[in-house]
């Protein structure tokens, strides 16, 4: 089985690079790409915006992103579908079904895992709980502690993917919930420092867990101009290291292009937020290669 | 060590440092609009059918009947759609908060900007509080000193806005002034506490209405604005509010 494995690899590699000289090697050679799809703040839009719509006139809409994502894991497997927070409420289904068909949704669309938003508190942190069981995804939250609430471990610090062999960590931060949401709603939901989660989440999932790609779901948002010092995804990029990718929420923004920011290694990383309301999917493609064919100058970032 | 062994050992070391070889040489981003060019899914498309049609049918049922369209805009200092909904939550919150305190609310205040929707004349339908009012803003009711009465006052002078109120009688002068004002046709007791039903955004800040942080009781109903909204139209065959002398400006 081994064998037929070894040999398989090997010959797709060796064609691969015309000539293979050192068949034994060139295996590696072969080259992998994992690709991320985000959403942020969908806010139960599950139909598509109406013809009349002042802003947003038939745009959005769950089945529209299910043909859409669909088509994507078509041409790569090897894709995790995200989603930063603020999946309730927004539209009548949420007041009618209190988030069930929101997550039965995202569960039929194969999200691999969602950060909780403080809209996701609405229907207090009971009405997130009964809602758990149509959700098939992980939600994975890293600064709320949820040990003396009825969430406690149904969600995760964080989680390792693996696709194709490339570990994926994600970690999730929320927003701070004192003075957003009532105290009766998140009970005793404790907020953690999102940056010292974060050096804590990071020395965890690539020392420990040797991570190729880490990624941070957040709903802190993504910058507050009237607040500079106020943490948010802007913020935590540049203060921190080893986070490939920030993919954000709360605030709504839409951005014309992921933004390139030098953390406090001045190393470039990518911080993306895709607006509201399921009218955009961000996608985020990462390639690798073997150490082989390594160039002196390092990752290129297109955007 | 066999063929078969040699081989399967390589290929043991060759996958384990594949692991540690790989290297991030390239990162693409991009943002995909969901455009009415995309197709439907249809299985997603059918299973959310059921659930649209529950809702499109509860939401479209008819509850009362509206004798003409009403705006926030019809009016100077107060409006016959404000009126209603200022008089509604009077109406439905105060037996609440009677059978939990014994009291009666003294008197209501919403804010202009809440009013999100107008009413159009026909038939009323639960769609129509979800226009008027899609937030979750529920109805809290604050107990606060005379002083505090009296900033409540000063603050819709100076607004000069049509801020929804019930059970408050206030009439300016020609310059803005407090001309009289009255809480249940009685005149105010500056020395008393009085219970000022409104919503938990305007208690917790919004529209800088900060008297209501000098407040020291709350009473949380658990009862949004648009569940009475929905209640009054399901109890009330037909609305007919009109604007009248609560909040007036006199001219000289």
């Amino acid at each position: 089985m081994k064998r037929r494995e070894f040999i398989q690899q090997t010959a797709a590699a060796s064609a691969f690079i015309g000539i293979g000289g050192f068949g034994l090697q060139s295996f590696s050679t072969t080259q992998k790409k994992i690709t991320i799809l985000h959403t942020n703040d969908v806010h139960s839009h599950i139909d598509p915006f109406g013809p009349e719509d002042g802003r947003n006139a038939n745009q959005g809409g769950v089945a529209r992103r299910a043909s859409l994502i669909e088509s994507i894991r078509k041409e790569n497997p090897n894709t995790l579908l995200l989603d930063a927070g603020d999946i309730f409420q927004g539209t009548p289904y949420f007041n009618y079904y209190g988030g069930e068909l929101e997550f039965k949704l995202m569960s039929m669309l194969n999200y691999d895992a969602a950060t909780i938003g403080n809209h996701d508190f609405d229907n207090g942190i009971d009405g997130l709980y009964a809602q758990l069981p149509h959700a098939k995804f992980q939600f994975i939250s890293s600064n709320y502690d949820f040990k003396n609430t009825i969430m406690d471990t149904h969600a995760k610090p964080y989680k390792v993917f693996v696709k194709d062999g490339i570990r994926i960590g994600i970690f999730g931060l929320g927003i701070e919930l004192d003075g957003l949401v009532d105290k009766k709603m998140y009970k005793e939901t404790v907020y953690l420092d999102p940056i010292e989660t974060s050096q804590e989440m990071t020395r965890i999932l690539k020392e420990n867990e040797k991570c190729d790609l880490i990624i941070c779901l957040s709903h802190l948002g993504y910058n507050y101009k009237e607040n500079a010092e106020k943490i948010s995804d802007l913020n935590l990029a540049k203060a921190t290291k080893d986070i490939d990718l920030i993919i954000g929420g709360h605030t709504h923004t839409f951005l014309r292009k992921p933004t390139v920011v030098k953390n406090i290694a001045n190393e470039n990383m990518l911080v993306n937020q895709v607006g509201c309301y399921g009218i955009n999917l961000g996608r985020i493609d990462f390639y690798f290669d073997s150490d082989k064919n390594k160039v002196a100058n390092g990752t290129s970032i297109i955007v | 060590m066999n063929l078969k062994t040699l081989l399967l050992l390589i290929c043991i070391v060759a996958f384990a440092s594949c692991k540690t070889k790989t290297h991030l040489y390239k990162i693409e981003g991009k943002q995909i609009a969901i455009s009415d060019s995309l197709s439907s899914d249809i299985a997603i498309e059918n299973y959310i059918k059921p659930y649209r049609d529950h809702v499109n049918g509860n939401l479209d049922s008819v509850l009362a009947y509206s004798v003409d369209t009403y705006s926030k805009n019809d009016g100077e200092l107060n409006t016959a759609i404000g009126n209603l909904m200022a008089d509604i939550v009077y109406k439905q919150a105060n037996p609440v908060f009677k059978s939990r305190t014994g009291r009666d609310i003294d008197m209501v205040l919403l804010n202009h900007g809440g009013i999100r929707s107008i009413i159009s004349k026909g038939n009323i339908t639960s769609r129509t509080a979800y226009e008027i009012m899609p937030f979750e803003n529920a109805i809290v009711v604050a107990k606060l000193p005379g002083a505090q009465i009296k900033e409540l006052l000063e603050y819709l002078a100076a607004a000069k806005r049509a801020h929804p109120i019930s059970q408050l009688k206030l009439t300016l002068d020609k310059d803005y002034n407090i001309e009289s004002a009255t809480l249940k046709n009685k005149p105010i007791d500056f020395t008393k506490t009085y219970y000022v039903a409104t919503n938990d955004y305007l208690y917790n800040g919004g529209d800088h209405m900060d008297f209501f942080k000098k407040s020291d009781t709350l009473y949380v109903l658990d009862y949004k604005i648009r569940n009475a909204l929905i209640d009054y139209f399901t109890e009330t065959d037909t609305i007919n509010p009109v604007i009248d002398d609560r909040f007036i400006k006199k001219n000289n």
